[in-house]
């Protein structure tokens, strides 16, 4: 039935069937074979299509979905552990800079007391220099002002010798020499 | 067209359909033909690949679980890229489409196998399961709403009658531009394919000088086999791309 109406229709078109009627023909365009291949293409696709809805895409669907969960759930974890370790760095670098507070507080400590003996001996030692200095410097002026005082009697003495040898006769008074020479230095 | 040296350079004997054993009902021949032979081989092939790769569900996919997830990944975020989220109650469908199509394409690519979806037949039963869904999806959800998709919004009123003539006719020739577009490559290539292989065949006959003109046919055969992988790809794409467009327009109508 359906194979002469499948020639009928292409022998217009294609190679007259000569006795082989698929051969004769184009494959792809003869109909004979359609109603086979409908009901085994539907056979087959139903079968497929049946299997990758039931079995195949919920699978892959939940082994994608089980890997976000566990991807998600490692993340979470990490990021857990993270802020711990933040913390205890943050905690340690707390205790260092405590730590580091007080030992500038000992040492300031230490350094102001230290200055300050050190101050302390140093003003002593300056009092005490300065008490002998002006001890010296006191010894000194009384030597100078009694050196200068004898002067006057060494110039006298001399000048009256000078006077004596150089004009003969009898020596000038003492007076009368002292006060020329007080006159002189002057 | 008689005896079998001529079969082996002609280039249309590949998609002859032979019964393997004859089957009548109501006197219509369902026979099992190659055809549903390498239908079945599709669909085990298919069938084996996915589910013996995903039984081990590994959290660390082995490289056969990572091509089938691959697969599952790539039709969802087509159909999820075209369709939106609503799309994915289409998933199973688009997904058992594309892997159809593309492992019977493959499976046509080994000599003397039988390309299924080089039978027109074949490829538009496949996109009126296609235009099917999109019509009885788009009826059952948005009832005569659907109609909107034949009359865009923001259309001048008096270009109306000429648009949605167009919208129409190009609603119909949907299942017809999907069908002939995988049928007509397939076809094609696989005719080009056998024309230049045949060519090797026949000057490599003639001697000496016909083996070495037979290096040009060679060399192009290869090439195209190479060609046609990715056309078994691309058609594959490009069927699971536009079903998807068609179902997005099942779900949304007014665009």
């Amino acid at each position: 039935m359906s194979n002469t109406q499948g020639e009928q229709l292409n022998t217009g078109t294609l190679v007259p069937a000569d006795g082989h009627a698929a051969e004769g023909n184009f494959p792809p365009f003869d109909s004979t074979t359609y109603p086979s291949q409908l009901l085994w293409l539907a056979i087959t696709f139903g079968v497929f299509y049946w299997v990758m809805a039931k079995v195949v895409l919920p699978r892959i669907g939940g082994i994608l979905e089980d890997r976000r969960d566990r991807i998600a759930g490692d993340m979470a974890e990490a990021s857990r552990l993270k802020k711990e370790t933040d913390d205890a760095i943050a905690s340690y670098e707390q205790a260092l800079a405590d730590a580091r507070k007080k030992a500038n507080n000992m040492a300031s400590e230490a350094r102001t007391k230290l200055s300050a003996e050190t101050e302390a001996a140093r003003v002593a030692a300056e009092d005490k220099l300065a008490a002998k200095l002006s001890e010296a410097e006191q010894s000194i002026a009384k030597i100078k002002a009694d050196s200068l005082a004898q002067v006057g009697d060494i110039a006298a003495d001399t000048t009256g010798d000078l006077v004596k040898v150089l004009i003969g006769g009898k020596a000038p008074t003492k007076a009368s020499v002292t006060k020329a020479v007080a006159d002189v230095l002057k | 067209m008689a005896g079998n040296s001529s079969n082996a350079i002609d280039p249309i004997h590949q998609f002859q359909i032979n019964k393997i054993f004859d089957l009548n009902i109501a006197g219509v021949d369902f026979s099992f033909t190659n055809a549903s032979l390498f239908m079945v081989a599709t669909v085990a092939v298919a069938t084996l690949f996915l589910v013996m790769s995903t039984s081990g569900r590994g959290l660390v996919p082995s490289r056969m679980q990572l091509l089938a997830e691959m697969s599952y990944e790539f039709v969802a975020s087509t159909l999820r890229g075209s369709a939106g989220n609503d799309g994915m109650r289409f998933f199973p469908l688009v997904f058992s489409l594309f892997m159809f199509v593309f492992v019977a394409n493959l499976i046509g690519m080994v000599p003397y196998f039988f390309t299924v979806t080089s039978q027109i037949i074949v490829t538009f039963a496949l996109s009126l399961v296609v235009i099917g869904t999109v019509t009885i999806y788009g009826f059952f959800k948005h009832g005569t709403g659907f109609l909107k998709l034949f009359v865009p919004s923001g259309v001048p009123a008096y270009v109306v009658p000429l648009v949605t003539t167009i919208e129409i006719i190009s609603f119909l020739s949907r299942p017809v531009s999907l069908s002939v577009r995988l049928f007509a490559n397939m076809l094609a290539g696989h005719i080009t394919l056998k024309v230049f292989a045949g060519f090797v065949v026949m000057l490599t006959g003639l001697g000496a000088i016909g083996i070495g003109a037979a290096i040009m046919p060679l060399i192009l055969t290869i090439a195209i086999t190479a060609l046609e992988f990715l056309v078994a790809f691309l058609q594959a794409y490009v069927f699971t791309v536009l079903t998807c467009m068609y179902l997005a327009d099942a779900l949304h109508p007014s665009h």
